[in-house]
C-alpha cells in the first residue's frame, strides 16, 4: 500500500480488528455484485469506499428517473444510461485504487458459474426469484460465499448463506412462491432508504468475511421492520434434505430457472401480458372517447395512486380492485366499459372478474395510464 | 417478514380466562395464545397470511408446506413466519 492509501485508510488501520493484515485482505480481495440498483449502491460505494480491490459488477440495465429515490449510485445527469457505466464512474471517483469489473449481461445459468467463478464473495442485490435462485445455485455450486439482502415496501432480509457451513437460500425457501404473487418494488413501491439500510449491511457482513472478523450471519437471518424500527434474527439450520446443499442432493448442475419460478421467458413476459383478455389501446380509447362514444372508464387502483394521476376528465371514476366484487351494481352490463391500471396487470384481473360476472363488453386498457402517458398524453406524470 | 403482527383473536389479555383450553404459543417471539387444536394452517388463515407466500419455522426447524394443516400446534410452540420478498430494485 502506497502513502496515499495508508492515509486514505487510516480510520481502518488504526482499529486492531482491521489493521494492515485486515486491509491487505481488503485490497486482495474480489466481491461480485448482482445488481446495481438499491441494494447495489450503498453496497457498492461502501465497498470501494473500503478498499475492496476488485468489484464485478452484473447489471445490463439503463438509470431511469424512477430509479433515483434509492439508487444513490446514480444521478439525475445519468438517466438514460446504463447503470454499469454510472456505476463504474461514481466507484472510480470514490476510490481509484478499486479496480472495476463491468458484466453488462443477465446473469444466466449458461453465464453464471463463469461470471462468478474467479471472485470471492457474491452479492445478491437483485430484484427477482430467478436470478435469487440461480445465484444460490452458482454459489452452493461453486462452494462461494453468498451475501444475500432484499427488500420490500418497509421491510428487509438479510443473510450470508454459505453452504460450507450453514445453510443456502434454499434451505429457507426451499420453492419459489406462486408466480406474480409477491410483488416487485417496480409494483408495490419501497421506502427509498431502506435498500441504503439493507445494501449497507451486505456491505458490512461482506467486508466482515473478508477480513475475518465479527460473527458473519451465517445461519442466521436478520429481518427488518423500518415502521416498527424493530429487528428479529432468525436462526436458520442447515437442511439436509435441502436440494442443493443436502445430503443428497438433486440439484447438482444450473437448470431452467424461469421454468422453475413459473415466470415466462423474459422475451416473452412482455407480450404474454394478459393475452387472454381483451384490450384496447391507449391511442384508440383516446380516440373514441373524443368521437363521443360512450364508454364507462374505470380505474381499478388504489385511492393513493389515483391522487398522483387519473382519467377523471374522461368521466373516469375509482374502483379499486379489492372493492370490485361489492361494487359490481354499479356497473351495466349493457355499457361499455373499460378498466386500466398503472400497468394493465391488475385491471386484467378485474376484467376476469367481470367477466365471470357475465359482463361481456369489457376491455382492458393495454399498459395502462402509463401507456396512455406515453402514446396519447405526455403532460401527464408517469410513476 | 412482520407476519403475525395482527392484533386480535385471542391476546395475552385474556390468558387466564382462556387457560385450560387453549395454547401459548411464541409467534415472531410475542406471545399469543389460540384455542386447542389449532394448526399450523388454521394460524396462518387466522392471521389472513397465505401459506404459499410464508416459510413457517416451528421450534427451529422448517416445516414442509404440505404438512401445515396436519400439523398441531402445541403448548410453548415457538413459531416463525418469514414472508418471501422478491426485491432488491430493478437490478
Amino acid at each position: 500500500m502506497g502513502h496515499e492509501e495508508i492515509e486514505r485508510y487510516s480510520r481502518h488501520l488504526i482499529m486492531p480488528e482491521v489493521g494492515m493484515t485486515g486491509q491487505r485482505r481488503l485490497k486482495n480481495a474480489s466481491v461480485l455484485m448482482i445488481g446495481a440498483g438499491g441494494l447495489g449502491s450503498p453496497l457498492g460505494l461502501y465497498l470501494a469506499a473500503a478498499g475492496v480491490g476488485k468489484i464485478g459488477i452484473v447489471d445490463f440495465d439503463v438509470v431511469d428517473t424512477t430509479n433515483l429515490q434509492r439508487q444513490v449510485l446514480h444521478g439525475t445527469k445519468d438517466v438514460g444510461r446504463p447503470k454499469i457505466e454510472s456505476a463504474a464512474e461514481r466507484l472510480n471517483d470514490v476510490n481509484p485504487h478499486v479496480e472495476i469489473v463491468p458484466h453488462e449481461v443477465r446473469l444466466t445459468s449458461e453465464n453464471a458459474l463463469d461470471v462468478i467463478r474467479p471472485y470471492d464473495v457474491v452479492v445478491d442485490g437483485t430484484d427477482n426469484f430467478p436470478t435469487r435462485y440461480l445465484t444460490n445455485d452458482a454459489c452452493v455450486l461453486l462452494g462461494k460465499p453468498n451475501v444475500y439482502g432484499s427488500i420490500f415496501r418497509f421491510e428487509g432480509q438479510v443473510s450470508v448463506f454459505d453452504a460450507r457451513h450453514g445453510p443456502c437460500y434454499r434451505c429457507l425457501f426451499r420453492e419459489p412462491p406462486p408466480p406474480g404473487m409477491v410483488p416487485s418494488c417496480a409494483e408495490g413501491g419501497v421506502l427509498g432508504v431502506l435498500p441504503g439500510i439493507i445494501g449497507a449491511l451486505q456491505a458490512l457482513e461482506t467486508i466482515k468475511l473478508i477480513i475475518g472478523r465479527g460473527e458473519p450471519l451465517i445461519g442466521r437471518l436478520l429481518l427488518f421492520d423500518a415502521l416498527a424500527i424493530e429487528w428479529r434474527t432468525l436462526k436458520l439450520r442447515k437442511n439436509p434434505e435441502c436440494p442443493v446443499c443436502g445430503t443428497n442432493p438433486t440439484v447438482t448442475e444450473l437448470i431452467d430457472y424461469l421454468e422453475f419460478c413459473g415466470v415466462p421467458s423474459y422475451e416473452e413476459g412482455a407480450a404474454e401480458d394478459h393475452a387472454d383478455v381483451p384490450t384496447i389501446s391507449a391511442k384508440e380509447l383516446h380516440e373514441r372517447l373524443e368521437r363521443g362514444d360512450t364508454i364507462r372508464v374505470v380505474d381499478v387502483r388504489e385511492p393513493h395512486e389515483w391522487e398522483i394521476v387519473n382519467l377523471a376528465v374522461y368521466g373516469a371514476d375509482l374502483i379499486p380492485l379489492d372493492t370490485l366484487l361489492e361494487r359490481l351494481p354499479e356497473l351495466d352490463s349493457a355499457e361499455e366499459i373499460v378498466f386500466y391500471c398503472q400497468t394493465g396487470a391488475r385491471s386484467a384481473k378485474a376484467l376476469k372478474q367481470l367477466r365471470d360476472a357475465g359482463f361481456r363488453k369489457v376491455w382492458n386498457l393495454r399498459g395502462g395510464i402509463r401507456a396512455w402517458q406515453k402514446e396519447v398524453d405526455p403532460s401527464l406524470p408517469r410513476y | 417478514m412482520g407476519a403475525g403482527a395482527k392484533e386480535g383473536w385471542v391476546s395475552v389479555g385474556q390468558r387466564d380466562e382462556e387457560r385450560g383450553t387453549g395454547v401459548l404459543l411464541q409467534v415472531n417471539g410475542r406471545e399469543r395464545w389460540v384455542p386447542t387444536g389449532t394448526t399450523v394452517g388454521d394460524l396462518l388463515a387466522e392471521l389472513d397470511l397465505v401459506a404459499a407466500l410464508v416459510v413457517v419455522e416451528r421450534n427451529r426447524e422448517i416445516l414442509q408446506r404440505d404438512l401445515y394443516g396436519r400439523t398441531t400446534l402445541a403448548e410453548g410452540d415457538a413459531l416463525e413466519l418469514v414472508h418471501f420478498v422478491g426485491g432488491g430494485t430493478d437490478s
